[in-house]
């Protein structure tokens, strides 16, 4: 069993198999399962990923009416062909952004490694596909892939924005997701890990602020800026960059960072965004007299 | 290691908006239903650090009410469940409070019905992974993914060999397990994660040791 990043790309380079595989086989060891049954397994939450974002891209809006359609806007933008960023980068995001709407919508998602921050591994998966035309198995193994370095984070830190902020949500939802597009692309163990960390890096000290204690302002966009953030730096490491803080011990500056967060920045929706007039005003007109 | 699984990380699929306050809170609510082996008449559940602030944005009290009903984390019954619990004749209340608890979502949920009471504390650690840290006021850590029996007994020598010797002549291997007393020699828990489900002439071979008072099935 892996217990950090840096034992997880060792076991992969040693075996000379993918990171997913390292994953694969640790399933199979912990449930007891074949490996048809653990792929099964992950084939149904990759379908329920691509049925979110199949609705998420039709429209959808939270019962609150803060958030819904946002994904359709930017699918229309990037078809009038004045996108400034590239189209690749923009569908991830929309795609974010549609799976964390029908998440703020209160339909059915699946944690990745979060509610709130579900929309970053799909987002950039089903993006990603479009140019690099994966099989199946290929798509499953990416979520292996980003199982294998949020088990990590989950395990050393957290992926709870109470405990940790938003960086240790929509943060380790875009590490994870950075890894396994650089894998997807046939990028190495380590390279994968170097994307893990320039992502990481970028998303310290986030907090989380939701506004009105519900999980869509800021969330809907931060899966946004999660999922270019993971393209970026999968394309970083894919160049050979490298960061010069290791993996291992960035997830450590995050944790600790989560540690001396204030209370009011860590989903009490009492601090951040959610103590702005707006976000104040906000709370007061959905809830009426509760808050 | 909290987290042991893939599927604790790509998962689980469910009702949105939050993993930890929603599908969290639906499976503690659960993991209570499930010991109280029926549906109680009446549920008080109080909430605490990050779920008292922020519970009515993120489904947290129809996610626990949807678990008190045996609702799975992604049934869509969860959005309406405090309408379903009324139709059921379920009494719900909900305690708002501001002490500040070890872990930041908390959640204590006490139910009854006319012949039985139940207390849980539960902690919704991160991803929709929970951990239960107290049952009936013994302190104990017990994650609700593994089949698992809790055995209510007298604190008294040899009864551990006796319970676990009854575990091996069925060939029920052991995963984890935990005894909690509150004083010496007075009532005693003893949490056993075992690999397999656990079959009812079984459990009422344990019940029937001398000692013992209870035994409980979590059924995964």
């Amino acid at each position: 069993m892996f217990r950090n990043v840096t034992e997880l790309v060792e076991l992969a380079e040693s075996k000379n198999v993918k990171i997913a595989e390292i994953m694969i086989l640790q399933e199979m060891e912990f449930s007891s399962l074949s490996r048809e049954q653990v792929i099964e397994k992950m084939d149904r939450n990759l379908t329920v990923m691509e049925q979110a974002v199949e609705r998420g891209l039709k429209g959808v809006q939270s019962v609150t009416g803060l958030t819904g359609g946002d994904a359709v806007l930017l699918q229309n933008y990037i078809k009038t062909g004045k996108a400034l960023g590239g189209n690749l980068l923009l569908d991830a995001v929309s795609k974010a952004v549609a799976t964390n709407e029908v998440n703020a919508a209160m339909g059915v998602i699946c944690a990745t490694p979060t509610a709130g921050s579900a929309g970053v591994v799909p987002g950039t998966l089903f993006a990603v596909k479009e140019k690099l035309h994966p099989t199946r198995a290929e798509m499953i193994d990416f979520l292996f892939t980003s199982a294998a370095f949020g088990f990590v984070v989950a395990n050393n830190a957290s992926i709870s924005g109470a405990a940790g902020g938003c960086q240790a949500e929509v943060g380790s939802a875009s590490g994870m997701a950075a890894a396994a597009i650089v894998e997807l692309a046939g990028g190495t163990p380590s390279q994968a890990a170097e994307a893990m960390a320039i992502t990481l890096k970028n998303m310290l000290g986030l907090v989380c602020d939701p506004v009105a204690g519900l999980v869509e302002v800021p969330c809907v966009k931060r899966n946004a800026m999660g999922a270019s953030n993971a393209i970026t730096a999968a394309d970083m490491a894919l160049a050979g960059i490298t960061s010069r803080i290791p993996c291992d011990e960035v997830i450590d500056a995050m944790y600790k960072i989560g540690l001396t967060m204030p209370v009011a920045l860590r989903e009490t929706a009492e601090g951040g965004l959610a103590a702005t007039p707006t976000g104040r005003r906000l709370a007061k007109e959905i809830f009426g007299s509760y808050k | 290691m909290k987290y042991r699984s893939a599927f604790d990380i790509i998962g689980p699929v469910m009702i949105g908006p939050s993993s930890s306050h929603t599908a969290g809170a639906a499976r503690i609510g659960r993991v209570a239903r499930t010991l109280f082996e029926k549906q109680p008449k009446k549920a008080i559940i109080s909430l605490y650090g990050s779920f008292a602030k922020t519970y009515r944005g993120h489904g947290t009290d129809v996610a626990v009410v949807g678990g008190i009903l045996d609702f799975d984390t992604d049934d869509e019954r969860i959005p309406t469940s405090l309408t379903i619990a009324e139709e059921a004749g379920m009494e719900v209340t909900f305690i708002i409070e501001d002490t500040v608890m070890d872990h930041p979502n908390t959640v204590k949920i006490c139910l009854f019905d006319e012949s039985k009471e139940l207390e849980l504390v539960g902690i919704s650690i991160g991803g929709g992974t929970i951990e239960i840290t107290e049952l009936n006021t013994f302190k104990l850590k017990l994650s609700g993914e593994n089949p698992a029996i809790l055995v209510v007994h007298n604190d008294v020598y040899g009864i551990i060999s006796s319970v676990s010797t009854v575990l091996a002549n069925h060939e029920i291997n052991i995963g984890h397990m935990e005894v909690s007393r509150k004083e010496k020699g007075q009532m005693a828990l003893m949490v056993i994660e075992v690999d397999q489900k656990i079959k009812s002439d079984v459990m009422k071979e344990i019940e029937s040791l001398e000692n013992v008072s209870q035994v409980i099935r979590m059924v995964e």
